[in-house]
């Protein structure tokens, strides 16, 4: 079973400042639903930049589906960023001047590769059936601005879904919506990532959800630069 | 193109700060584009005031006096040639036509011109158009007079009207001619040219208001003559000429012709060939000409500093949307190219607003300003001067978008993925 994430010995901060990150070694197979936990400030953001190529580490090995990311130009990583992962924000996901369908279309309009993995249907039709999955279908023409939380959460999944990327990486995507709906958006998220064999990393500080995850990583546990 | 659609939907959602940013551009390359058109409209009616005179004689002198005073009616002519020595040129054989100039007198502020019937054959103004008479005919007896457009319509004239011709030239003079009244027998059509503000009589008109005159002083008293005696003569006898326009029969003996006269003997005089004069005048308005050009380029360089304000302040609001695009692969290069984007369309779009603004307001007051003020603006398709200046104002707008383009990307680059605000 090849890893869809390898960190080894990787060390991260920001400028000249302290370090944030020193995980010595992180592993997660692909198609692992992980649930990545901590308080707040203990580096979680910092490793998902880390791990979606924007930040760069300075020490250390950040293999991502097999490519090294800390040995990529930052123009490598982007496209590597672009071709490979989806993102999910905490909150305020979507380009406000966009429609839902644009938004959900922006990565696979951006990737070439993602464009190539939408099985021969268009990028329109594409959103509208993963937009279909994720019970928003008859939102797509609307301005983003006048959907709820919950519904901008799950435009911003289909953006994530878009093309099949191998990895999804969420940053606390439940954490403004309710206990209930939670649940929902976790469930439909699981569903889709299985569909498409996408590894899931999700990070989150509130450990109720936790069960319902296959790996469990404690970062405060892993990252040796917490304060 | 998805980063130009972006950076479209992207204005468009600011539609407000849009199209006032647009606005401001748009008045200002108005404002450029139409001072251009004003400015060559300008010098277009100003060198088109006479054509098809290949020459201009006149007395030893200044040549842009010759020609003030010869075809614009300002200043005042020095001295005067003898009528024998414009008969001679007259009739040298390189001399298609003349037109003489008796100057020197006026009428209510307005200049007085003797002349003969060659300058309603002869005279030609904007391109080789004629001078046309709007009312009655062309003065040819001793006490006929036509006005100009303007004098008609200013002092309110009309055909049978007494004009009495003043001494010299100003508005009020105190030695009026008024034993001899002249009367309105035509008035010219407007032409837009100092052609209107002035007041045509024949030279003979000329010679009999200033009987028993000696060098510019009125007759001693006993000794003037009446309207009766002037009436009775047979032949009025002209003595000089003030100037006279020249067109040859051949434009290539132009040049020995001015040499010619500006060389004769037997009288001091000089000729100047009115294209070069004019275009050397214009070069001495040139100063306010370049002043006014640097102005407008310094409103267009604020319409642009008004765009760059308006897009480094929304930079603030949009951190959030430059962490999404990053997150989806954009790279902080592709943040560049949309917030360059951006200012190149808000400057395209103000330029292009701005010169069809020109066009909107040139088509509504191209009447007005002629009728108001003589001058007549061209409305042509944008040439060559509009094109540079909008190529100009693009890329001043593209080389500004830099300045929010570059503060996104450290920003972008620094934020990465996190937003903190």
């Amino acid at each position: 079973m090849s890893l869809a994430i390898d960190v080894q010995r990787l060390r991260f901060r920001y400028g000249r400042g302290p370090w944030v990150l020193d995980i010595p070694e992180l592993t997660l197979e692909r198609g692992t639903r992980a649930f990545l936990f901590g308080p707040s400030g203990s580096g979680k953001t910092t490793l998902l930049g880390v791990l979606a190529g924007v930040l760069k580490p300075e020490e250390g090995e950040v293999k991502v589906l097999g490519r090294d990311l800390a040995s990529l130009s930052g123009a490598q990583r982007d496209a590597f960023r672009a071709e490979h992962i989806g993102y999910v924000f905490q909150m305020f996901n979507l380009i406000p001047y966009l429609s839902v369908l644009d938004n959900i279309t922006l990565p696979a309009r951006m990737n070439a590769a993602r464009r190539a993995r939408l099985d021969g249907v268009g990028v329109k039709e594409a959103a509208a059936v993963l937009a279909d999955h994720l019970h928003i279908g008859d939102l797509l023409k609307r301005p983003v601005t006048e959907l709820s939380v919950g519904q901008q959460q799950r435009v911003a999944a289909c953006r994530a879904l878009i093309g099949a990327p191998e990895l999804i990486v969420a940053d606390e995507p439940t954490s403004s919506l309710d206990f209930d709906r939670r649940e929902a958006f976790l469930e439909l998220l699981f569903r889709e990532c299985e569909r498409a064999g996408a590894t899931l990393v999700f990070v989150s500080h509130d450990r109720t959800l936790e069960g319902m995850f296959s790996r469990r990583i404690s970062l405060p546990d892993i990252n040796k630069a917490a304060l | 193109m998805l980063v130009l659609d972006l950076a479209l939907k992207s204005l468009r959602n600011r539609a407000f700060s849009t199209s006032l940013t647009v606005g401001s551009i748009a008045l200002s390359v108005a404002l450029l584009v139409g001072v251009e058109n004003v400015r060559v409209g300008m010098r277009e009616s100003f060198s088109n005031t006479i054509s098809q005179t290949d020459l201009i004689v006149g007395a030893k002198g200044g040549t842009i006096q010759l020609l003030l005073y010869s075809v614009f009616g300002m200043g005042s002519p020095t001295n005067n040639l003898s009528w024998e020595t414009y008969r001679e040129w007259a009739e040298h054989p390189a001399v298609e036509w003349t037109i003489p100039y008796g100057l020197g007198d006026s009428h209510r502020g307005f200049r007085v011109i003797g002349t003969n019937e060659d300058f309603y054959r002869r005279y030609r103004y904007r391109g080789g158009q004629e001078i046309a008479l709007a009312e009655g005919r062309a003065g040819s007896e001793v006490f006929d007079v036509t006005l100009g457009a303007d004098v008609a319509a200013e002092l309110g004239y009309g055909l049978g009207d007494e004009v009495a011709v003043t001494h010299g030239i100003g508005e009020v003079g105190f030695l009026n001619h008024d034993q001899m009244p002249f009367e309105v027998v035509g008035i010219l059509a407007k032409t837009f040219t100092p052609v209107d503000r002035a007041v045509y009589v024949t030279l003979e008109g000329i010679e009999a208001i200033h009987f028993g005159w000696e060098d510019g002083a009125p007759p001693m008293p006993g000794e003037e003559h009446t309207l009766e005696e002037v009436l009775a003569m047979e032949e009025i006898e002209i003595t000089q000429v003030t100037s006279f326009f020249v067109g040859t029969a051949n434009r290539r003996d132009v040049l020995r012709l001015q040499r010619e006269i500006n060389d004769y003997e037997a009288e001091p005089m000089m000729a100047v060939i009115p294209g070069l004069a004019l275009s050397e005048m214009w070069q001495g308005i040139g100063y306010a000409e370049t002043g006014l050009r640097l102005v407008t380029i310094f409103v267009v360089l604020v319409g642009l500093l008004g765009m760059l304000v308006s897009l480094y302040t929304s930079l603030n609001e949009r951190r959030r949307e430059m962490a999404i695009l990053r997150a989806v692969g954009a790279g902080p290069g592709s943040i560049v190219v949309l917030l360059v984007l951006e200012a190149v369309c808000l400057a395209a779009a103000g330029a292009l607003a701005g010169l069809g603004l020109v066009y909107v307001l040139l088509s509504a007051g191209q009447p007005i300003v002629e009728a108001q003020v003589g001058l007549f603006i061209p409305i042509r398709p944008p040439g060559s001067v509009e094109w540079l200046f909008l190529g100009a104002v693009v890329t001043a707008g593209f080389l500004m978008g830099f300045v929010p383009a570059l503060k996104a990307y450290r920003t972008a680059l620094h934020d990465g993925l996190a937003v903190r605000v």
